[in-house]
């Protein structure tokens, strides 16, 4: 009941005009970017930190704007999957199976609409059950000592790729140039300086807000100098609603076991919101009365959408509760909240209430307010589609450029995020995905600290990194992590192919 | 112009207007003036500029505003030496420092920069320094411990908020040495990210002790979680403190106040300088700065002037020769 209690005090932050202000922007932004194709929440989040600290916006309002984005983003990916057979990012995908072909049917305002109830009714369940496990999860952080969280960080980078990884190597290879790069700075356990060549300004390290918004919003700017893509997407015309309360009573319990189920799946590390949607889609395919799946089937866009949005709120808890994010997303939000100087962890509940019940309340009004936007304004997300890039990247550069000036007016920060950006779009080009970068270079310090400190309590002794039950659980989910990819992955990706190439493009 | 600024400080606070009015300067200060935080928004700097600056407007101090300016980098040594080198002369400039900014000047962590390239304006309180440790531990006094220390100086493992040689690190080192503990490079301690990530560890049985500042263990003191040794201050600090003994009664003199402060450009006018230390005299003894501290749990420590300068370098002194002492410096 104490939850409760604190639930109704984190309302009365969210619910005040500048919280619900911001959530109400930070759900229009993140709707945007998450249904240009090609960005994702990821880069969504990215892209608009600069904007919280050139605002000058305190922690927990900058907290919401970014959530609000966060989920925005979820919602926004739908809209290019169903409309122009493009997923936003990743997640989208399986939206994209049943979507389209709605679509092509004339039913494309249906298909929006459903996906916005199931999407919807996917991070209410999932912040129900974050408010739910996040205070029993952080009372149980109490057992981490230093060797437990280095098994908890080995585990997080072994499964970073995910289930539905694709190339171990050059995941395990980003999270090395992560490391590598975290490595700069002052040592803190010892106090000497590691490839620092004297500069001041390398003497705390490479700030990691510097490093994200280079490497995803600045190398954005290069691949859209690369393409001259000065024109929109094509307009694509939407039909008027017919949605009868028959429709949303039948996708109602596809949307709440892939809530459910995407929950579960943002909770554990590696798996994410790909793998999320993708469960749920495969579940109710299974379960269901041989419907019309694959050929435009309403709940072959609830279960996808309900299963990646539920995801979405499940990585919030291992971010908050242990400050082991979860998915690239929760990556970049972690590292918006270090250099606000609030360390995430079991603390977090007990020593920023207001923060954290303030910021799970505005999940739930974001959510409100992304269903109240969704269904009515559709057609303005999706004229707003047609915006030609060339108006939308400057203004994205602006306000990246003022927002990294904005946090310690050092130009030579501006000079580093150019060089990130740089970095970032040749690692893409080569294939190399861009948050395990992030994640090293987030978890890097935290986790050679871990090491450090377990080998001086047990006075050099490595046998202390597997002596308690808990740790080498970590090690054997680890371990686990790292091999089932090389021999399921194969597995999951041709299934999610096969239902994919099953849609015929036209 | 001073005659009307006494006029107008007269509406807002009489308190002030009477000692504004007895003391005439030759500097007057710009409309606006800065304030460097040498560190990212929410630290304990950026504390320092926001509150001072807002209690500067509000009495009628600055008549414009108090800009604060975020600049991190090298904890602290961006800002030391983007003042040194390009705001040397500038009147309307204060920089937030703290016990963090000697420790760093006193071990050459700001290369080429030392203590007399600034001038030292006053403190307005500091946060004393304690040693706790969890509740089911076996030591129940600093003695104790510290006998432990002296059979085996790492039979007692501590966690602190800060880099190892920074100011937690050395707060041990300090009450160890007074306490006649030999071998003081042995004893061990593990830096974390910040205080309250120490403390975590210490009552999750992890670690044995912990070393911090007495505003970080507020919560888990209510809670019961830990039990306090010592604060290191010169006498009990005020309820709901007061029932922790300090390291003085226990024989052990180890006083570590973490004060908070500020320095001016060295080459800023006398007129000017002089302005600020009595402004900031003044603005101590206010009442929203009482409220101020006793919100944010600051205990009284003001040292200003001449008198901050000496208590300054005495303390690089100090920290220097300790660092020398147990080879973090050579």
């Amino acid at each position: 009941m104490e939850t409760m209690s604190l639930l109704m005090h984190g309302f009365a932050v969210a619910l005040t005009p500048e919280s619900i202000m911001f959530a109400v922007i930070g759900a229009i932004l993140g709707t945007l970017i998450g249904a240009l194709p090609g960005l994702g929440p990821a880069n969504g989040v990215a892209i608009l930190i600069p904007l919280a600290f050139s605002l000058g916006l305190s922690p927990t309002s900058s907290l919401i704007l970014l959530t609000s984005v966060y989920a925005g983003a979820m919602y926004g990916g739908r809209i290019s999957s169903i409309l122009l057979n493009i997923p936003g990012d990743e997640p989208a995908m399986m939206t994209c199976l049943d979507g389209y072909p709605m679509a092509l049917k004339g039913k494309a305002a249906e298909a929006l609409a459903i996906s916005a109830i199931a999407s919807f009714i996917g991070s209410f369940i999932a912040t129900i059950g974050l408010v739910i496990l996040a205070p029993i999860l952080s009372k149980f952080a109490l057992k981490f000592g230093p060797s437990e969280y280095f098994a908890l960080f080995v585990l997080a980078f072994a499964t970073l790729g995910g289930v539905t990884g694709k190339n171990q190597f050059k995941t395990i290879t980003a999270a090395a140039i992560g490391l590598m790069i975290s490595t700069v700075g002052i040592d803190i356990s010892t106090g000497v300086q590691r490839y620092t060549f004297n500069t001041l300004e390398l003497f705390e390290g490479v700030d990691f807000i510097i490093a994200i918004v280079g490497l995803f919003a600045i190398s954005e700017l290069f691949f859209f100098l690369e393409r001259h893509a000065g024109d929109g997407l094509k307009q694509v015309a939407i039909n008027k609603l017919k949605l009868t309360a028959r429709d949303i009573i039948n996708v109602l319990p596809t949307s709440i076991r892939g809530g459910i189920l995407g929950f579960i799946a943002g909770v554990l590390p590696g798996a994410g919101a790909s793998l999320g949607s993708f469960i749920s889609y495969s579940l109710e395919k299974k379960i269901s009365d041989k419907g019309e799946f694959g050929k435009g089937d309403p709940r072959g866009v609830a279960a996808p959408e309900s299963g990646n949005n539920g995801a979405a709120s499940g990585a919030l808890v291992p971010m908050l509760t242990l400050g082991v994010p979860g998915s690239g997303t929760t990556a970049v939000l972690l590292a918006m909240l270090i250099s606000l100087n609030i360390s995430p962890g079991p603390m977090l509940f007990t020593h920023n209430p207001d923060l954290v019940w303030g910021v799970i309340a505005a999940m739930f009004v974001g959510n409100v307010v992304l269903l109240l936007l969704n269904i009515p304004m559709v057609g303005i997300f999706v004229k707003l589609l047609s915006v030609p890039p060339k108006y939308l990247m400057p203004v994205v550069t602006l306000i990246a450029s003022v927002g990294i000036y904005s946090v310690s007016h050092s130009p030579t920060d501006l000079y580093f995020m150019v060089a990130f950006g740089v970095m970032g779009y040749i690692l893409r080009k080569v294939g190399i995905p861009l948050v395990p970068v992030i994640l090293g270079l987030l978890l890097g310090p935290e986790m050679e600290k871990s090491l450090r400190h377990a080998l001086v309590l047990s006075d050099g002794d490595w046998s202390v990194l597997f002596n308690s039950g808990l740790s080498i659980g970590l090690w054997t989910v680890a371990i686990l992590g790292l091999i089932l990819p090389l021999i399921v992955g194969p597995i999951i990706r041709a299934k999610m192919r096969r239902s994919k190439d099953s849609v015929k493009d036209v | 112009m001073l005659k009307k600024m006494s006029l107008k400080t007269v509406l807002l606070s009489s308190v002030v207007a009477l000692t504004a009015a007895s003391q005439a300067y030759a500097f007057e200060p710009a409309r606006s003036a800065d304030c460097i935080a040498p560190a990212s928004p929410g630290g304990g700097w950026d504390f320092t500029c926001r509150s001072v600056g807002k209690v500067l407007v509000d009495q009628g101090y600055i008549k414009g505003n108090v800009q604060t300016i975020n600049m991190g980098g090298a904890g602290g040594g961006v800002a030391f030496a983007h003042t040194v080198s390009k705001r040397d002369t500038d009147e309307n400039l204060i920089v937030a420092a703290s016990t963090a900014t000697t420790t760093r000047l006193a071990q050459g962590q700001y290369p080429g920069m030392s203590t007399d390239q600034v001038r030292w304006v006053g403190t307005l309180g500091a946060d004393y320094g304690v040693i706790a440790v969890a509740k089911d531990s076996k030591y129940t006094t600093l003695t104790q411990m510290m006998n432990a220390l002296k059979k085996d100086p790492s039979a007692v493992k501590f966690a602190g908020g800060s880099a190892s040689g920074g100011w937690d690190h050395l707060k041990v080192l300090m009450t160890a040495k007074e306490a006649h503990v030999g071998n003081l490079p042995k004893i061990r301690y593990l830096a974390y990210g910040g205080g309250s990530e120490a403390l975590v560890q210490v009552v999750g049985g992890h670690v044995d002790a912990f070393t911090g500042d007495i505003s970080e263990i507020r919560g888990f003191m209510q809670s019961g979680d830990i039990r306090v040794l010592a604060v290191l201050s010169e006498k009990r600090l005020p309820a709901p403190f007061d029932t922790i003994p300090t390291a003085m009664e226990q024989g052990i003199s180890s006083v570590a106040p973490n004060w908070r402060g500020f320095y001016v450009p060295g080459k800023a006018s006398k007129a000017s300088y002089d302005w600020w230390v009595n402004t900031l005299d003044e603005l101590y003894k206010t009442p929203e700065w009482k409220k101020v501290m006793e919100k944010n749990g600051l205990m009284p420590f003001h040292k200003s002037g001449e008198d901050l300068t000496k208590f300054v370098n005495e303390q690089t002194l100090n920290i220097k020769l300790l660092s020398k002492d147990i080879g973090l410096m050579k």
